[in-house]
């Protein structure tokens, strides 16, 4: 499967391109205080989120896919702001996309937005195993979907 | 608060803080796990410290250079007699590490917040997003104080020795069940395991769960000399990259008063790539 990334994706990259240093970090912080709250039939099933193990901070992870389209949300506390910010860029980032257009989401495209300037190792770790299971959901949905 | 404690002065509480947050003589100085948490809100009149890109060379993995130690502290208004106070989140685990840097460059009036940011926002203490500016100073760094970093050949002493090694990490990284995580190559180590003779001291161990604050030093003392860390010898602890046991290293060198601690920051990101270096794989008791 080839790496494609979306264009929704592709603007936010460019905004980080945009920015040096700080201001990256200002951005994503800035993803983190707008990201929108878990919708209400979400919120009262939190058992049914997923965690992702990978990383130190607890984020939890969910899809909906209507008409084909995947929707990610996230609960990431507000302690952690880095890891949050960036839980909301990707969600806003993935919106919409089937998924198999998910799965093409190249696994280092943290990269070209230059995160590891500012960002430690262990956290674009963490971060990218993000990614790694919002895969893993749309991988899910596909195999679900064709055995149904 | 903390009577009872060898050297009570790198301690005070955060009512000590509340007052004197406007104290010339006093430069507050956060330092998180989440470097963008200061962005998010911090006491009136803190400045930031980033581990990450501001305490670490962005080159060579080493701490910055005297020289931009001093360039530091000339930008966050810091001077030589300046009473440094350090807080951040997790236990102020990255507190502790910004501490360490500071006695290594022979900074001495420096001291931790006990119970950090989170001791700080329970008690609905103030928190601004006001980012404040000091004027410039001259700092003058001292040369690294070597009596208070191990590097791996003081290492391979001190286990040639038999003298007490901590292993600050959780559990499962000191039996060497957990390395090989995924996605965590890029400062994993190529093997699991545990340097020969080291025991297994978790650094949270340190905290009380309730408030974040130290433990008593009645508890401290116990729990480390009931492994064998003792004061009477030279001890050497280690973590991953030498963040968490440089928390451990302030609780033995300044609340329980052991002469003679070091931080290996090299940890186990160097020791578990080391060609020929022994490992043990037992878990911790």
């Amino acid at each position: 499967m080839s790496d494609q990334i979306p264009p929704r994706l592709q603007e936010i990259i460019e905004d980080f391109q945009w920015s040096e240093g700080r201001e990256k970090l200002e951005l994503l912080l800035e993803y983190s205080e707008k990201m929108p709250s878990l919708p209400e039939r979400i919120r009262q099933h939190l058992e049914g989120m997923e965690r992702v193990a990978e990383c130190m901070t607890p984020v939890l992870v969910t899809a909906e896919v209507q008409d084909g389209k995947m929707q990610f949300y996230f609960d990431v506390p507000r302690e952690s702001p880095t890891v949050r910010g960036y839980a909301a860029l990707i969600s806003e980032g993935l919106r919409d996309l089937t998924p198999e257009e998910v799965l093409q989401v190249p696994n280092d495209f943290y990269h070209q937005m230059g995160l590891h300037e500012v960002l430690t190792h262990q956290r674009l770790a963490g971060i990218s195993a993000i990614l790694a299971h919002m895969k893993h959901l749309a991988a899910h949905h596909l195999t679900q979907s064709e055995g149904g | 608060m903390n009577q009872g404690y060898a050297h009570p002065e790198y301690l005070v509480e955060t009512d000590w803080v509340a007052q004197n947050m406007n104290n010339p003589k006093v430069r507050i100085v956060e330092s998180d796990e989440d470097t963008l948490l200061y962005e998010t809100g911090h006491i009136p009149g803190a400045v930031k410290v980033d581990w990450f890109t501001s305490l670490q060379d962005p080159v060579r993995r080493d701490f910055l250079s005297k020289d931009e130690f001093e360039k530091l502290n000339s930008r966050l208004g810091i001077s030589n007699d300046t009473t440094v106070v350090f807080y951040g989140d997790k236990n102020n685990w990255f507190a502790a590490y910004a501490l360490w840097l500071y006695q290594y460059y022979g900074h001495k009036d420096t001291k931790i917040m006990n119970g950090g940011r989170m001791k700080w926002e329970k008690e609905g203490r103030p928190l601004t997003k006001d980012t404040p500016g000091y004027a410039s100073t001259q700092y003058r760094a001292k040369e690294p104080d070597a009596n208070i970093r191990a590097f791996r050949d003081d290492v391979f002493a001190e286990v040639k020795a038999g003298r007490p090694l901590v292993d600050v990490r959780s559990p499962k990284e000191y039996s060497g069940e957990l390395i090989s995580m995924p996605n965590y190559p890029q400062e994993g180590a190529t093997r699991g395991g545990h340097i020969p003779g080291a025991v297994n001291i978790p650094w949270s161990k340190a905290i009380r769960e309730e408030d974040g604050a130290f433990k008593s030093p009645e508890e401290l003392r116990l729990m480390y000399e009931s492994q064998g860390v003792v004061p009477e010898k030279e001890v050497i602890a280690y973590c991953r990259i030498g963040e968490r046991s440089s928390h451990t290293w302030f609780v033995l060198k300044y609340l329980l008063g052991y002469p003679k601690v070091k931080n290996y920051d090299g940890s186990w990101t160097e020791w578990g790539n080391l060609v020929n270096a022994p490992i043990e794989k037992s878990a911790g008791s």
